[in-house]
This record gives structure tokens, sequence and C-alpha cells, in this order.
């Protein structure tokens, strides 16, 4: 059992899972998430809006890729980047996209379904006195919700969209699948290398699970201070 | 973009000779499925205990239901896909472990245990928030009924609860499926597996992927009409959902 806990595989090799892993884990997470919360809210955006095919199209994106799971999206992008980059750049062959891009781009498109529905959630919750003000007071469309709407969506959706967010920061483990050396896959050559499993798995366990609590810890707090008493 | 389309591939012959590329995907979707559904009973059952241990009036056994979902929600859940395949049978006894890893079906074991502890966590949540949103009074006239406290979970939140949290229990179970994919990186041959099993021997990637993408959607578009079905036959009396 615990008795041949070997911790000095983990001393040797902490460094290396931080500075590699971690940092390639926490980039994906933070890149991810602005252009998810972006690309989300102009969804939230599409999937409201008073023109049908619109309203239809981002509705359908949105359903489509929550119906999905994540693993098979990974692959699905891995193997079509290469040929939009090509199209995109009238190339012949498709082109070679780095794993980190072709992450990128998955993770932005795939959490952007997810964020669409925390920001219309959030942009249904502004009430209707709000934009009917905004237009009496001569804003167009694009003011209102750039100057009036938006930011009350965000601040009131701050704590839910940080959930979403550490539930992206645990799905970025799943990149694992491309052998990407993200935070797992690194600890993952490690143990395999020195056929320490127990001590790696049981390390990056620990480690995911300290720095969840502390996020989560954190959106409670930020719900503290945000809910606005009205 | 030079492509090579080949929708016929599915009713090609796999590398097995045994079937084609076709019962390739059928047979992921029969293992996504009783993955998911073996995993569901597991979460449904610990859910519920977990869920209502943490509405008891007893505080520690309320922090120890908080600790266990606090555990299972705060670890990935490809980490504790690992920690069930590889970590756990090094921590059992000996003989324990090893006759684990021996098991013919070892990863769908390790999946649906996995998958099952995984997704308790979350339909604990769900349980206590079903009955959290219970009027008190339900409670109270339970127990001034003469009802001790199993009893008032039994006959009187319990069943009022479920039928209060179908709509997130669904998509929960909508989760559970789409979560065993997961399962892939321990050796479970489920549907993205398959797909991805298609896509190596024939390099035929898009049609072997939008084959499998569009099982799930059906798959989705069914359990959601079932469960439609189901919360207007269990919807309560006198609520919104009640026709």
């Amino acid at each position: 059992m615990f008795a041949q806990f070997d911790t000095s595989v983990i001393a040797n090799s902490w460094v290396y899972l931080f500075q590699v892993g971690m940092a390639f884990t926490l980039e994906l997470t933070v890149l991810s998430m602005i252009g998810g919360v972006a690309l989300g809210t102009l969804l939230a955006l599409a999937r409201m809006s008073s023109f049908p095919p619109l309203a239809l199209a981002a509705a359908a994106y949105v359903n489509l890729i929550r119906a999905v799971p994540l693993v098979l999206v990974i692959f699905w992008f891995y193997f079509l980047v290469p040929y939009i980059a090509a199209w995109v750049i009238g190339a012949h062959e498709p082109v070679k996209v780095g794993t980190f891009w072709s992450a990128l781009i998955t993770f932005t498109l795939f959490q952007a379904a997810y964020y669409c529905e925390i920001m219309r959630g959030g942009i249904q919750g502004i009430p209707r006195g709000q934009v009917l003000a905004a237009q009496a007071l001569g804003l167009r469309y694009w003011q209102t919700m750039r100057r009036i709407v938006l930011p009350q969506a965000f601040r009131n959706m701050l704590p839910v969209l940080l959930t979403q967010t550490i539930v992206l920061f645990q799905d970025v483990s799943l990149v694992y699948v491309l052998s990407v050396p993200d935070f797992v896959g690194a600890a993952s050559k490690v143990a395999q290398r020195d056929g320490r499993l127990v001590e790696m798995y049981t390390f990056v366990a620990v480690v995911y699970f300290v720095l969840c609590c502390l996020l989560s810890w954190l959106a409670r707090q930020l719900h503290k201070r945000v809910a606005i008493v009205r | 973009m030079n492509y090579q389309w080949n929708w016929n591939i599915f009713w090609e012959m796999s590398p097995d000779g045994v079937q084609t590329y076709w019962d390739t995907l059928l047979s992921g979707l029969a293992w996504t499925m009783a993955t998911s559904l073996a995993g569901w009973v597991i979460a449904l059952a610990l859910g519920f205990a977990v869920g209502a241990m943490r509405t008891l009036p007893n505080r520690w056994l309320r922090m120890l239901g908080t600790g266990y979902v606090e555990l299972f929600r705060n670890v990935p859940l490809l980490v504790q896909m690992f920690l069930w395949f590889f970590v756990m049978p090094e921590l059992l006894p000996q003989t324990a472990g090893d006759w684990l890893k021996s098991l013919p079906n070892a990863p769908f074991v390790t999946a649906v245990l996995c998958l099952g502890f995984f997704t308790s966590a979350r339909v604990a949540v769900q349980v206590t928030a079903g009955i959290e949103a219970l009027a008190g009074g339900q409670r109270l006239a339970a127990l001034a009924l003469g009802l001790d406290l199993p009893q008032t979970y039994r006959f009187v939140l319990l069943p009022l609860a479920v039928r209060m949290i179908l709509p997130p229990l669904t998509s929960e179970f909508l989760n559970i499926i789409k979560n065993s994919s997961v399962a892939l990186t321990i050796g479970l041959m489920e549907l993205t597996a398959s797909a991805r099993a298609i896509q190596e021997f024939s390099f035929q990637v898009f049609e072997a992927f939008t084959a499998a993408t569009l099982i799930y959607v059906v798959v989705n578009l069914v359990v959601i009409a079932a469960m439609r079905w189901l919360e207007h036959r269990l919807a309560l009396p006198g609520t919104l959902g009640s026709r």
C-alpha cells in the first residue's frame, strides 16, 4: 500500500510539472476563457436576435455543441482545423496547425456554447425598463448593449462565469488525448518513465483539488461582493 | 481541400474481419449506453443518500456529505478515471488488486465506478437543493404526524424532491452519457473510441466523426423526449409543470 509511496519522484519532477504542464494548462484555460466569453456573448445576442435565421443558427450551434462529448469535439477539430486553415489561405494541402492552436480553437468554440447560455441568462435577468430607458435616451442597439445591458449582465453573472471557468480548467485536462504535455499529460509522462503511476496521479489529483477549492472559494466571495441588493 | 469523401465506408469490413464499420459504431454505442446506465444506477443511489445526508439536523453528517461532494467535484474526471484505473488497485490488498486488474472487462468496471461516483456528487447537489426548496412545513408536518426522521425522508421529503428535480436530473443523465467518452483513455471501446478506431484504420476521419456526432445527437433527443414524458406524468399537481 502506501509503504512504497515514493515522494522523491514528486520532489524531482514538480518543477517540470508546473513550469511546463501547469503553464500550458493555465495558458489554455485563460485564453479559451477570454475567447469563449467573447464569442459566447455574441452567440447569446444572436440567440435573442429578432432576425429569426440568426437566432435559429445560434440556437442550433449551441444545442449541437452541448449534445456532443468534449473528447469527440477535440478530435473533430484536431482533424478539421488543418483543412479549414488550408481553405482559408487557399493552400492545396492541409496546413499543419500546432496542437496548442488546435486545442485553443476547440476549447474556445466549445466553451462559447456554455458561456452563451450563462450570458443569455444574465441578459434576460436585466429589467426591461433598462432597455426602454436606454432607447428613450436615443441609444442605438449596440450602444444599449455595450453601455447598459452587457455591463450589468457581466456583473450579475461573474460568479457563474467563474464557476464555468473552473469547469473549463478541469476540462483542459482532456487535451491529454492529443498527447499534449498539459499538467496531466506531463505527469503521465513522468509516471510512465519512472513507473510511478500511484505517486504521480495522486499528486495531480491533490493539486487540482486544492486549486479548484481555492477558485470556488473565490467565486463564493465574489458572489457575496457583486450581489446587488434590489 | 482534397479530402476524399467515402460515405460507403460504413458498409466495408473492419480489420477484425467479422463486422463492418457500422457494426463497430453500434457496438460502441452499446458500450456507451451500458456504461452510462450502470454508472447512473450508482449515481442515483449514492447521490440520493449523500444529498439527503446534507439536509439532516446533525451537523457532522452534513459536513461529511459536503466533503464528499467537494472531493468529487474538484478533481477533473480524467484524473479520477486514472485514480480508479491505475491507483486504486495498488492501494487495495495485493490479492484484491490483482483480481481487479485481471478482470476481463476491467476498463468497463472501472469506468462505471468512476462515472457513478463522479455523477453521484452532482446528483447529491440537486437532491439537497430539491429538499431545501420544499416548503419547510412539509418536514414539520410529517414529524408532527408522528413519523420518525427516516420515515419523513422516505415517505414525504424524497418523493416530493424527486419530482421537483427531474429536469436537472435529466441534464445530469445527458452528462453521464457524454462523460462516458472519457473512458476511452483507459481503453473502453465506447462510441467516441469506435469513431476514432474507424478513423485510424480507414482514414475516413470526417465520415466516422459525423456518424458518431449524429448518434450522440439522436441519443440526446430520445432521452430528452423520454424525460419530458416522465416529467409530465410525475409533475406535482398545482405546480406550473402540471397540466
